[in-house]
């Protein structure tokens, strides 16, 4: 690109009030660049000015000196040419005095000098995005597990045309879904109990002709990227080669000491691990392929181990049972004992297991109570004079549900009461149950013909990774330990963001819904695989970052092979050859930059964001040293995250808040792209601490890209090393959080730390 | 070959209501390739989540998942943001409607640059609506720090004085234009998505419980508005009727909902609104008595479940199973004694607090005012979806009540039944 340049400094909003503008448009001249500047430049006139630029003169590399980036976005978008947006009005004006000219040093004005000339370096150093284009590129859909979320998910995804295959590992469709007598409504007004609706679906799927269906089928791997996925598929039980290796375990990793085996041995432990089995990056030549994966595998009944639930009987008594034994037992018709093949005209249902806790079962949700509900219902179908007892500690009928539960409380063969049941126990053929502080009082028993216990519903994703991706991480999704094995999403506002693109979880494999939920549920997650497919196609990144068209570019010349970028990717876009060279898989990559971060030797970088243009908008700020000065100001790098600390900065200035004006303010991709380069570039050129600024991590992450600002943490922690090389103390390089409605906190933060760096005294290196 | 016949993008999707699940619905969309208005009744994005301090049970701030989402929309060409803007009329058939919007004037125009100005000219304050009335703002005032987009707005309640006439003289960029009137947008469209919301149930309505009558009886969403950094108190939990810091809090749960003569239904997230609020109150007050009196506690699932036991553990904050018959105020301290019978004990609890907490709970929008289009709905006033018929669909809380990460699920499953419609022609 032959960039011609324009700069454009707005005078408006208070910004040529506060500063020398002619100071400003001199700091452009030195740059070898002209700026033009004008009292209102995002108005129409002033736009108008800058196109009429990039029509005449064929400026293409625009530098816009006015308010942040994330208000004018569209005004201030010129097709065809780099942009950057200087950021004099929140970061700058609003958010510091006007510089006082009586005096030797006029801290905003310096700071307003040092963001132009960052804009200007960092424009000198980015090029426009060529979007990536997938070699070869399937639109076809491939949806694990084939029970009513699976089935749904096909369906939606049909009808809007997309080819789809439904893999199911049983010989059937249908799932749980098929077992159940009843089912509860999927409609309002949510009464009564419905047939199931699972084969009117079987039927409506097998109206599609664009989809197949594979029953006794399981996935071997997915090898490959969204677009481009290579699946092999085989026979549940069948060892393949093409099975997914699995990566070593920790604790084969390390020697009887704990120290890290070295790389030729680690290579033949895996492969030794792995016998058998092709590695990743050899792709089944008679592979399917598809674009994108909806994981709807769902869930199997929860298992109670040996004396688990002794106090409720079961395990020894034979008509205890869970409520998925219950339920095929109303399957097969009227509800009969199990012990003797008696009518159960009298059954309790337990809901929590008590133990002065009230907490339900494990891997429940709102489903188990409205299927210990539904169940009741069972016992009153069969019986004019059954009899249903619920024991619940908290009846979780939430939302419409409600109404269900309302309906059933008008049955007077129903009772539901809180408490505690404590004891069941057999009293000649039947049994009696001893319950604690309920409703009716005290210590109540109740004859019944049988007991039923809500047990719940456990994620498959908990035995076994089902998905079996041909990554170097690893099959599975990562940290589904946090979600008790379910293939969750960590974020509230995104629930269908996993750490593995492409692939998109669905129904009770995420947590324990209702036929309704999963089905609803379903639909989301086709659109997130349709998104995802057509966001590949085009060659953009998927969220957070939609539309962004640049990807990591590696100069493979310089790769020392450490593997740091495979290991530390939240997305697991990248998997290593034997000798440890990274494979890219550029539409897996979200485009964090975690990658970047990591590279010690930087061969990583994007388009326009990469190890230079940040380092030379580090190196473009003006570290005034004691020739300039008596008592030269501090001089702070502040590397801020773009989602949370950067509009928590701008919001802090929108309210007027003040804060030290020897903080230069440098918005990365997130906290996991900072390189350690660009804070040993600051501290060597005389800067006096580095900060960074983002998102909280731990379980609750925040962080929009998982791991960024966890990553970041580590590697400020193991920055100590190098400083002490350059004889600085390590209190001069920290990393604060900060949530985006902290803005009130800002201040303080950067106040406190300029203190603490201004106590320490300025960087010795100052100067040289 | 599959290229051609999948999802052509043609056709455009109207999305009325700019919450959480209207955001989410029309993002989803556009990001998949189709054109998207997305209109909203406000001067800002952001619905009902934009005025909670904090989600469950993440406790993480829903400004940052809003501050994403409205990057995705300024980034994106495809979404067209109308505000202030209701549906007046709609008349078609799936696949092809025609749609007018009224669009209020908000008095200021494109030029604004949310230099704060005119806010500085203007004396003029009136009641914050955003804070439920607990604070004055401006006349001439930005709707939020994320406001999108970011322009300021006036109050029509100083338009025509002389306020009005200084706000217009302090603006340098001629942005305020006081004789905007409403005007009308006709839109042809393919689909519809009805993300219409919620509001908090008038608890002026539940007249046992003394809201409106007491200051220091105040709702749930009169809370997080008080725990908010942007809200009245800047983020300071203090009653109402003195400023003071509260030493005992009751939570009232049900407060209109599972009750007859009010909602029959359950409204999905007020027992994990209480028990966040929990935590609100004792970040500030170490040492505050929380009470919470409930008919059940719904925290259905592993994550709810984990934050309900991890509050349990709070030796201060007391669970009482028993819906609160009365309430009455001591006129000296205007303290709150909360009268409810424990319902597994059988005792008469009357509990004295320095603040109430009712956990209103959630009524549709168009339980109030139903839409101008042939949509179906229950005797609660929730949109019924018709996926048969489709062209129109409800997502989020206008079709049930639901949490954030439902309705983000249901909104997100919207946008491809909108698609659906329009592939379908």
């Amino acid at each position: 690109m032959n960039k011609k340049y324009g700069v454009y400094i707005c005078t408006g909003c208070g910004i040529g009030e506060a500063l020398n503008i002619d100071g400003l448009s001199a700091a452009v001249k030195k740059a070898r660049k002209t700026a033009k500047t004008h009292p209102f430049l995002c108005g129409k006139e002033g736009v108008e000015v800058i196109k009429k630029d990039i029509a005449d003169e064929g400026v293409n590399a625009v530098v816009i000196a006015a308010c942040s980036r994330r208000v004018n976005t569209d005004v201030f978008r010129f097709d065809g040419c780099i942009v950057d947006r200087v950021n004099l009005r929140e970061q700058v004006v609003w958010s510091h005095p006007k510089g006082d000219k009586t005096l030797e040093i006029d801290h905003t004005q310096m700071l307003a000098n040092d963001y132009l000339k960052m804009g200007m370096a960092r424009i000198d150093k980015i090029l426009p995005p060529e979007p990536y284009k997938l070699d070869n590129f399937t639109r076809k859909i491939l949806v694990i597990g084939g029970g009513i979320t699976g089935i749904s998910a096909a369906i939606d995804a049909a009808k809007v045309g997309y080819d789809v295959t439904i893999v199911e590992k049983e010989d059937k469709l249908g799932g749980y879904a098929a077992k159940v007598r009843k089912q509860l409504p999927v409609n309002q007004p949510y009464t009564g109990l419905v047939p199931p609706i699972i084969s009117d679906k079987i039927r409506e799927l097998a109206s599609f002709p664009n989809i197949t269906v594979k029953t006794s089928t399981m996935v071997a791997r997915i090898a490959g990227q969204p677009g481009d996925f290579t699946v092999t598929l085989k026979k549940p039980g069948e060892m393949i080669e093409f099975d997914v290796p699995f990566p070593l375990p920790p604790e084969m990793k390390v020697d009887s000491n704990g120290k890290e085996l070295d790389k030729d041995k680690l290579i033949e432990l895996y492969k030794d691990y792995n016998k058998g089995k092709n590695d990743i990056l050899s792709f089944d030549p008679n592979g399917e392929k598809f674009g994108a994966v909806v994981l709807a595998a769902g869930w199997r009944p929860y298992v109670p181990a040996e004396g688990e639930f002794a106090h409720l009987g079961f395990g020894t008594i034979a008509d205890v049972v869970t409520n998925d034994q219950f339920e095929a037992i109303a399957a097969k018709g009227k509800i009969l004992r199990p012990s003797d093949g008696k009518e159960a005209q009298s059954v309790v249902f337990v809901q929590s297991p008590g133990m002065a806790d009230d907490k339900d079962f494990e891997y429940t949700g709102s489903v188990t109570s409205l299927v210990a509900l539904k169940q009741a219902k069972y016992v009153r179908d069969d019986y004019s004079d059954g009899k249903a007892y619920i024991f619940y500690q908290h009846m979780k009928t939430p939302g419409l549900q409600e109404l269900f539960y309302k309906s059933l409380q008008q049955d007077p063969g129903i009772f539901m009461t809180k408490g505690e049941v404590i004891s069941v126990s057999k009293n000649g053929s039947g049994l009696v149950v001893e319950a604690d502080n309920t409703l009716l009082g005290e210590k109540i028993q109740v004859k019944a013909d049988m007991v039923v216990i809500g047990t719940g519903m456990v994620p498959v994703t908990v035995d076994d990774p089902v998905i079996n991706l041909a990554y170097r991480q690893g099959p599975g999704f990562r940290d589904n330990a946090i979600f008790n094995g379910y293939a969750d999403s960590n974020f509230i506002c995104f629930p269908y963001e996993t750490q593995r693109t492409g692939v998109y979880a669905a129904g009770c494999i995420r947590r324990a819904l209702t036929m309704e939920e999963s089905i609803e549920d379903a639909t989301g997650a086709a659109l997130k695989a349709i998104q995802c497919l057509e966001s590949s196609n085009r060659g953009v990144a998927v969220h957070p970052r939609y539309g962004d068209m640049t990807f990591p570019d590696f100069f493979f010349q310089r790769c020392t092979q450490c593997k740091r970028c495979t290991e530390e990717c939240p997305f697991g876009a990248l998997d290593d050859d034997e000798k440890g060279t990274p494979k890219p898989n550029p539409t897996r990559c979200r485009r964090c930059g975690t990658c970047m971060g990591a590279c010690p030797e930087r061969i990583i970088g994007f388009s326009d964001y990469n190890i230079d243009s940040i380092g030379s908008m580090v190196k473009a700020i003006d570290v005034p040293s004691t020739d300039d000065f008596d008592d030269p100001p501090m001089r702070i790098l502040g590397l801020v995250c773009e989602n949370d600390a950067y509009p928590a900065i701008d919001i802090a200035g929108l309210n007027r808040l003040q804060f030290s004006a020897d903080v230069r303010f440098l918005p990365v991709r997130c906290l996991g792209s900072i390189n350690v380069i660009w804070i040993k570039e600051a501290l060597s050129k005389g800067m006096d601490g580095v900060f960074a600024l983002g998102c909280k991590h731990g379980d609750q992450y925040q962080c929009h890209f998982v791991k960024g600002s966890e990553l970041a943490s580590i590697r400020m922690k193991k920055i100590g090393e190098a400083l002490a090389s350059l004889a600085l103390e390590v209190e001069r390089v920290a990393q604060f959080e900060i949530a985006i409605d902290e803005f009130d906190k800002v201040p303080k933060i950067i106040n406190d730390f300029v203190k603490l760096v201004t106590d320490l005294g300025p960087n010795p290196l100052k100067g040289f | 070959m599959t290229a051609d016949k999948a999802a052509p993008a043609s056709g455009s999707i109207l999305v009325v209501g700019g919450g959480i699940s209207g955001l989410t619905t029309a993002i989803e969309a556009a990001e998949v390739g189709y054109e998207v208005f997305l209109v909203e009744k406000n001067p800002y994005l952001g619905g009902r989540v934009a005025q909670l301090n904090q989600y469950f049970p993440k406790l993480c701030p829903p400004s940052c998942g809003l501050e994403i989402n409205f990057r995705r929309i300024k980034d994106n060409p495809k979404i067209k943001v109308i505000t202030m803007a209701e549906v007046e009329k709609i008349n078609g058939s799936p696949g092809n409607y025609d749609v007018s919007v009224r669009i209020n004037p908000r008095y200021i125009n494109e030029n604004c640059t949310c230099c704060g100005e005119c806010q500085k000219a203007c004396s003029t304050e009136v009641a914050s609506d955003f804070n439920f009335g607990m604070n004055k703002i401006k006349g001439a005032y930005l709707p939020s720090d994320l406001s999108i987009p970011a322009r300021f707005v006036l109050s029509p309640k100083i338009i025509g004085t002389e306020d009005a006439k200084k706000c217009k003289e302090a603006c340098k960029y001629d942005a305020i234009d006081l004789n905007m009137s409403a005007s009308t947008m006709n839109l042809k469209v393919g689909a519809v998505v009805w993300a219409t919301g919620w509001t908090p149930y008038d608890a002026n309505k539940i007249d046992n419980l003394g809201f409106g009558r007491y200051p220091n009886i105040i709702t749930n969403m009169m809370l997080e508005r008080l725990a908010s950094t942007s809200g009245p108190t800047c983020g300071k939990i203090s009653r109402p009727s003195d400023g003071k810091a509260p030493e005992s809090v009751a939570f009232v749960q049900c407060a209109g909902s599972r009750d007859e003569n009010h909602l029959p239904y359950c409204s999905y997230i007020c027992c994990m609104a209480s028990l966040k609020q929990a935590t609100y109150i004792r970040e500030q007050y170490p040492d505050a008595k929380i009470y919470v009196f409930y008919i059940d506690l719904r925290t259905p699932g592993y994550r709810y479940e984990k934050f309900y036991q991890n509050i349990k553990e709070d030796k201060n904050i007391f669970f009482i199973k028993g819906k609160v018959a009365e309430v009455s105020e001591d006129p000296g301290t205007r303290n709150i004694t909360v009268v409810a019978e424990n319902a597994v004990t059988g005792a008469k609890i009357r509990q004295n607090v320095e603040l109430v907490v009712l956990a209103t709970g959630m009524q549709p929008n168009t339980a109030l005012a139903k839409h101008p289009a042939d949509l179906a709905y229950n005797e609660d006033g929730f949109i019924v979806n018709d996926f048969v018929k489709g062209g129109m669909f409800a997502a989020g809380c206008a079709n049930k009540p639901a949490d954030v990460v439902s309705s983000n699920q249901n909104a997100t499953g919207m946008a491809l039944k909108a698609i659906q419609t329009l592939v379908r022609r």
